[in-house]
């Protein structure tokens, strides 16, 4: 094996840190979208628009601010050295705090979308056999967007997995700590070590490409049912 | 026991307000053009349609007023769509048993066995939705409703997204429905056929606003109603299979005015049925014609006379009490000497048989 215990380290971590983001961005992203799918507040464009953000803001200018905001000195960092903790800038959690943000939209307008294809006729009819507001969502809701949880968990995971210069600034790539795949790929080409570059990139590139074959081949099955 | 709703909801252009009673027995058809309003009061009725100011009392119980609103998952109703809206993600068993399986155990008055054998659809039980064609999709929706022992069931133009044959698939449904369970029927329709064949109540809508309500009978007779001018206008009579003259091959059935002889099939005695007569097919003489091929001759007494168009006219005749249209030339009318109150004969040439 070409790879050193380092070069798995930082595999091991991009993948944790990968499926711990969109865990988190499920539990609150489901929710989220849910709640700007049916809202008929008039400044929800305004939300929408800051959550949107991440697709087009220069990761390392996320980056940026985030290492401020999580530094000892920014707001959350203070809180947390005032309270007796570490403040997170440089840490595996701050890296996950990043990701969560940096990955948000990926997840959320998947699963806006795939409630909004649903439309309100389903709902109706549920709430005209007895289901209450919840019991629609989870029972009706949920199942009917299936096609959309899948896209947004493997759109959120490889988009965090890809992540470099957000992850960079926030967590400092420490070696089996904060270095992810990705940045192990860059200190390899910048030290020549090309075959161990290859390694890592190909492994990288086979995993992203598996997570989209089995997108595609599930929503193809569950499209081929549909009328 | 009645229905007494109020709604004013103003949705864009259009505005619906109404204040209305309908029985709570029967089937009772909200018909009028579409845009009307009349699918936006059933889902008001339904709580599906919010109205702050709306009023809705079903017999006892007060389900909203400006106070209190009663949401759609509360309401004791069953409500099919103009579409099947069946849930893609069950198959046709966990569609019926999706309202059921909600109800707590002693509401569950309705046993499903007899809901699937009444449609006609327990072969379609392990089928997913998207298997089934437009009528059975539409018959599996009407079980599902049926399936939470409704105490009123509200039907949104169940026939209007289907074919003409699916259509005539379901109407025996429907109207094996209405013998079979007692629940009350609200009845979306914009079709004249449909409310005929199945009503017994009717509320005329037009651009939001109630113009009639009554008996079916009573309303499509109604000379200042467009029912009763239109070229094609007919009456709708009640009665009761009397026995069958073998002879001849006729059906005998009684109503208040007499007694019809109509060749056909069959129909079991003591049952229901409903008669639907065109008003061109009555003519009226002052005495009883005897030699006439014309079976069914019924006294009556000129109710009311209103000219359609130049050349026509529509007389209201009361036979027996009941209320019957017959369109005469302005000419015959003027010779024989119509006028409210007079004893004529109305000569009926031919009847349909509704049900």
């Amino acid at each position: 094996m070409i790879l050193t215990p380092q070069d798995l380290d930082a595999f091991r971590i991009s993948l944790a840190l990968a499926a711990l983001t969109t865990l988190i961005l499920l539990l609150l992203g489901t929710p989220l979208a849910w709640w700007l799918t049916r809202s008929r507040w008039r400044f929800k464009f305004l939300l929408e628009a800051v959550l949107a953000l991440p697709l087009v803001l220069p990761p390392t200018v996320l980056g940026f601010y985030l290492l401020i905001a999580l530094g000892p000195h920014g707001p959350i960092g203070g809180l947390m050295t005032a309270l007796g903790a570490r403040p997170l800038a440089f840490t595996f959690s701050g890296l996950v705090i990043g990701s969560v943000i940096y990955s948000l939209p990926f997840v959320v307008q998947p699963l806006q979308n795939a409630f909004r294809a649903i439309g309100q006729r389903p709902l109706e009819v549920a709430a005209t056999l007895r289901a209450s507001p919840l019991d629609r969502f989870l029972s009706v809701a949920l199942p009917l967007a299936r096609p959309g949880f899948l896209t947004a968990s493997v759109l959120g995971f490889a988009h965090t997995l890809g992540e470099f210069g957000m992850v960079l600034m926030v967590g400092g790539n420490i070696p089996g700590s904060t270095q992810v795949a990705s940045i192990a790929i860059y200190d390899h080409v910048e030290a020549l070590e090309y075959s161990q570059a290859h390694w890592l990139s190909g492994g990288l590139l086979l995993l992203s490409f598996l997570m989209l074959l089995a997108v595609y081949a599930f929503n193809r099955r569950f499209t081929a049912v549909q009328p | 026991m009645t229905i007494e709703a109020a709604f004013h909801i103003q949705r864009g252009d259009f505005s619906l307000a109404v204040e209305l009673q309908i029985p709570r027995r029967g089937v009772s058809a909200l018909f009028g053009p579409s845009g009307c309003g009349k699918t936006t009061l059933l889902r008001a009725i339904a709580g599906l349609e919010r109205d702050p100011q709306g009023y809705l009392r079903v017999g006892e119980e007060l389900w909203q007023d400006r106070q209190r609103f009663r949401p759609a998952h509360r309401r004791p109703l069953g409500y099919v769509f103009q579409e099947p809206s069946l849930f893609g993600h069950l198959d046709v068993r966990r569609n019926i048993e999706y309202g059921f399986k909600r109800l707590p155990v002693n509401g569950r008055r309705v046993a499903l066995d007899r809901i699937v054998d009444l449609l006609g659809i327990a072969h379609l039980l392990e089928r997913q939705p998207h298997q089934l064609s437009g009528g059975e999709q539409q018959r599996v929706a009407i079980a599902r409703a049926l399936a939470v022992s409704p105490s009123m069931l509200l039907l949104d133009e169940p026939l209007a997204a289907l074919d003409m044959a699916s259509k005539q698939e379901i109407l025996p449904y429907l109207e094996s429905l209405h013998r079979e369970l007692e629940i009350p029927v609200l009845y979306v329709s914009h079709s004249r056929d449909e409310v005929a064949r199945l009503a017994d109540w009717l509320v005329l809508l037009e651009a939001g606003r109630v113009l009639a309500a009554g008996e079916v009978g009573e309303l499509f007779t109604r000379l200042d109603l467009a029912l009763a001018q239109r070229p094609d206008a007919e009456s709708v009579i009640e009665a009761t299979v009397a026995g069958r003259d073998e002879a001849f091959a006729l059906s005998l059935l009684d109503f208040p005015g007499g007694r019809f002889r109509v060749a056909g099939s069959r129909l079991p005695p003591g049952s229901r049925i409903r008669l639907q007569i065109l008003a061109r097919d009555v003519s009226l003489t002052l005495e009883r014609q005897s030699k006439t091929s014309i079976l069914n001759i019924f006294p009556a007494i000129v109710d009311a006379l209103s000219d359609a168009g130049k050349a026509q006219t529509t007389v209201r005749l009361l036979v027996g009490g009941l209320p019957l249209l017959s369109r005469i030339t302005r000419k015959s009318a003027v010779d024989l000497d119509l006028k409210p109150g007079r004893r004529i004969y109305a000569q009926i040439k031919s009847v349909a048989l509704l049900s």
